[in-house]
């Protein structure tokens, strides 16, 4: 199939949109201005390609976890090895990408938001890199479950900004980025952490996290010269989801599975499980499925993973639904730490709590499969940062 | 709710109920548009203060639609939104004040929230309660001009306007777009910041060459100025070159203050006069 969203007006489908005061208006008039001239712009590209490669670490490895797969004793599984990044997870590919817009676009002070922790320590690390001011709002709750990521924010030079209205968690981090940069729009450039928010943040967001999937198809190519039969990643906002995704959305024989927290189950009243339990709203700037009551009011997420633990989805996931180019499905808070124990001693690879839900859902996968297939699995961050939770489970 | 459709044409804007206030203005008076969060502090407290408000000087209710998540919004309208959802306040029964409202008085009502409470409801349902209560205009906060189509074809259908924002850093063009979208009048946001803000960053102008260019390129619809008004003072130096003010935090703030202390009532409708008239000398 042909796939080009989003539109000019950053619709994908009946999603997204920019439903933000007026006054961020010409911010992301801007903002589209500046990205749509530096995508284009080899230097812009060059730039980018060389602090992913010399900064980052990429290419990341595309692991044969050959363990994982004898226990399942099915179809071989590789492992993206985007844990490898710099700062532990996925997410610098976007802040690097960011960074160098806003420097282009001669912002001096940068905010962002953070829920487990891994956007602002990969927010705060290029700034220090590049010598920005760096703000990063973070839910008060998420502060404590996540101490380790708010230290290595402070000592990066970060200041990181307790936020303590509504769940006290990423919604609420979101909110309150949102409203220092309604204050100071005219200095400060907002770094989102996921595909989420108005156009051009959710395509903006993936096309600078397109370079795990881009990679993926290369490697694979030359390990196994073909093409991935299924594509795993876990979904919160969606971003690493995206990035692997997206280089395979035309690719119809690839099956596209995104795995959402369940937290205490679907059923539960405590869950994170978007597409299981929401419908089509509008939160931070976009229409997308969102958990609300009947009143429109947002639901609180749950989920043991604070990278996973809130209660929307990105745009462009929820076209992806709705058109079932991917398929969308639960994993509960227990299933996602039984699996992240198994990885750890079959692999040799602590996942994030967040990753682990990937994992988790082989369970289900992979006695579907046959020997002769390829799944690929992306291993989007690692656990270090996870160890005060994972302990009470051990 | 009725379940007979009514059309309502597009009102004269000079003979709906808002057109009449902007018309009848004495050139020495400013327009006085009050905010209150409908169910704060109580529900059973929101018709009183509205009639009360009236009573006291006020010339158009704002009423406030609690969402979970307002993000334009500073701590006070957040706070006032919390304990409205935490009283139990739903669109309907926004609407049935809005219904009281209209049995005992002819105050305009403009209905303020975010969008999706009111998606949620349903747009085209949420249209049509409004203009069967009686309000007489809708404001929605993050509902940009490029997004109003959702709502445009219903709000004309049902006789509701939509009142839109502008802010400091709306250029010219943009202004006079938002200026024909707008019904009722424009909301001119005077800074940089969210609700309740006591002084923010100016975006590239001070605020009077800001009103300047409203005057400039604002020509359809009255002008009414918002965001960081306290009190007689700051109301009159802003709004000089406008139709009127708007306050909403400050009020907020008043009621939070005194509530449920005996004659926090009082108090309050005091302060509205205050900010109407000025200190009694």
């Amino acid at each position: 199939m042909k796939y080009e969203v989003p539109t000019k007006q950053g619709y994908y489908g009946k999603f997204g949109g920019k439903f933000v005061p007026e006054i961020l208006i010409p911010a992301l008039v801007e903002l589209e201005a500046a990205y749509e001239a530096t995508i284009s712009d080899p230097g812009f590209q060059q730039e980018y390609r060389y602090h992913l490669k010399e900064f980052v670490g990429r290419p990341t490895a595309l692991t044969f976890a050959d363990r994982l797969t004898e226990h399942y004793g099915k179809a071989k599984i590789y492992l993206k090895r985007e844990d490898l990044c710099h700062t532990g997870a996925h997410k610098i590919n976007n802040t690097v990408g960011q960074v160098l817009l806003a420097i282009r676009m001669g912002k001096k002070r940068i905010i962002a938001e953070t829920g487990a922790g891994q956007h602002g320590v990969a927010t705060a690390t290029v700034c220090a890199k590049f010598g920005l001011e760096c703000i990063v709002y973070m839910g008060a709750e998420d502060m404590e479950r996540q101490k380790l990521n708010v230290d290595r924010m402070r000592l990066l030079g970060a200041d990181v900004r307790p936020v303590t209205s509504g769940s006290q968690t990423l919604k609420d981090a979101t909110n309150e980025a949102i409203r220092d940069w309604v204050t100071n729009v005219h200095d400060t450039f907002y770094i989102i952490g996921s595909v989420v928010g108005p156009h051009p943040y959710p395509q903006m967001v993936r096309d600078f996290h397109r370079i795990i999937g881009i990679e993926t198809r290369e490697q694979l190519l030359a390990k196994e010269q073909r093409g991935p039969d299924y594509v795993l990643a876990c979904v919160g906002g969606g971003s690493n989801a995206i990035g692997i995704f997206h280089p395979f959305i035309e690719d119809d024989n690839v099956k596209l599975i995104g795995i959402e927290a369940a937290g205490f189950g679907v059923d539960s009243g405590k869950t994170a499980a978007t597409f299981s339990k929401g419908r089509p709203g509008i939160l931070h700037g976009s229409m997308s499925y969102l958990l609300q009551t009947d009143e429109g009011q947002i639901e609180l997420a749950h989920s043991v993973s604070a990278g996973l633990d809130y209660p929307g989805v990105g745009p462009e996931h929820s076209y992806l639904y709705d058109i079932g180019r991917v398929q969308y499905v639960p994993v509960t808070d227990d299933e996602a730490m039984e699996s992240l124990k198994l990885v750890s001693r079959l692999e040799g690879i602590i996942p994030a709590i967040e990753t682990a839900h990937a994992f988790a859902w082989l369970d289900k996968l992979m006695p579907t499969t046959s020997a002769g297939e390829l799944v690929v699995l992306n291993c989007s961050g690692r656990g270090d940062k996870d160890m005060g939770t994972i302990s009470k489970y051990l | 709710m009725s379940e007979k459709e009514t059309f309502l044409p597009d009102p004269p804007p000079e003979s709906s109920r808002l057109g009449q206030v902007f018309k009848n203005r004495r050139p020495d008076r400013k327009v006085m548009s009050l905010f209150i969060t409908a169910g704060y502090p109580h529900p059973d407290e929101t018709v009183d203060l509205v009639l009360g408000f009236e009573k006291a000087g006020a010339d158009i209710i704002e009423l406030g639609m609690p969402f979970s998540d307002p993000l334009a919004d500073g701590p006070t309208i957040q706070h006032s939104s919390e304990v409205a959802l935490a009283n139990g306040i739903t669109m309907d029964s926004i609407f049935g004040m809005v219904r009281r409202i209209r049995e005992k008085s002819a105050i305009p009502v403009v209905l303020m929230g975010y969008i999706n409470p009111v998606f949620s409801y349903g747009i085209e349902r949420f249209f049509k309660q409004a203009a069967e209560s009686g309000a007489d205009g809708v404001i929605l906060p993050d509902v940009p001009v490029e997004e109003s189509g959702y709502a445009d074809e219903y709000a004309r259908r049902y006789g509701v306007p939509i009142i839109c924002l502008v802010a400091p850093n709306t250029g010219d063009e943009r202004m006079q777009l938002i200026d024909q979208k707008s019904n009722g009048f424009v909301y001119c946001v005077s800074i940089a910041g969210v609700t309740g803000t006591r002084e923010g960053s100016e975006v590239s102008s001070s605020v009077d060459t800001f009103i300047e260019r409203v005057n400039r390129n604002i020509k359809k619809n009255p002008v009414m100025i918002g965001f960081g008004i306290r009190n007689h003072e700051s109301a009159m130096a802003i709004s000089k070159k406008v139709d009127g003010f708007i306050v909403g935090s400050a009020l907020i703030d008043n009621i939070r203050s005194h509530y449920p202390e005996k004659g926090w009532k009082d108090s309050l409708f005091e302060f509205v006069k205050e900010l109407k008239h000025g200190k009694e000398s």
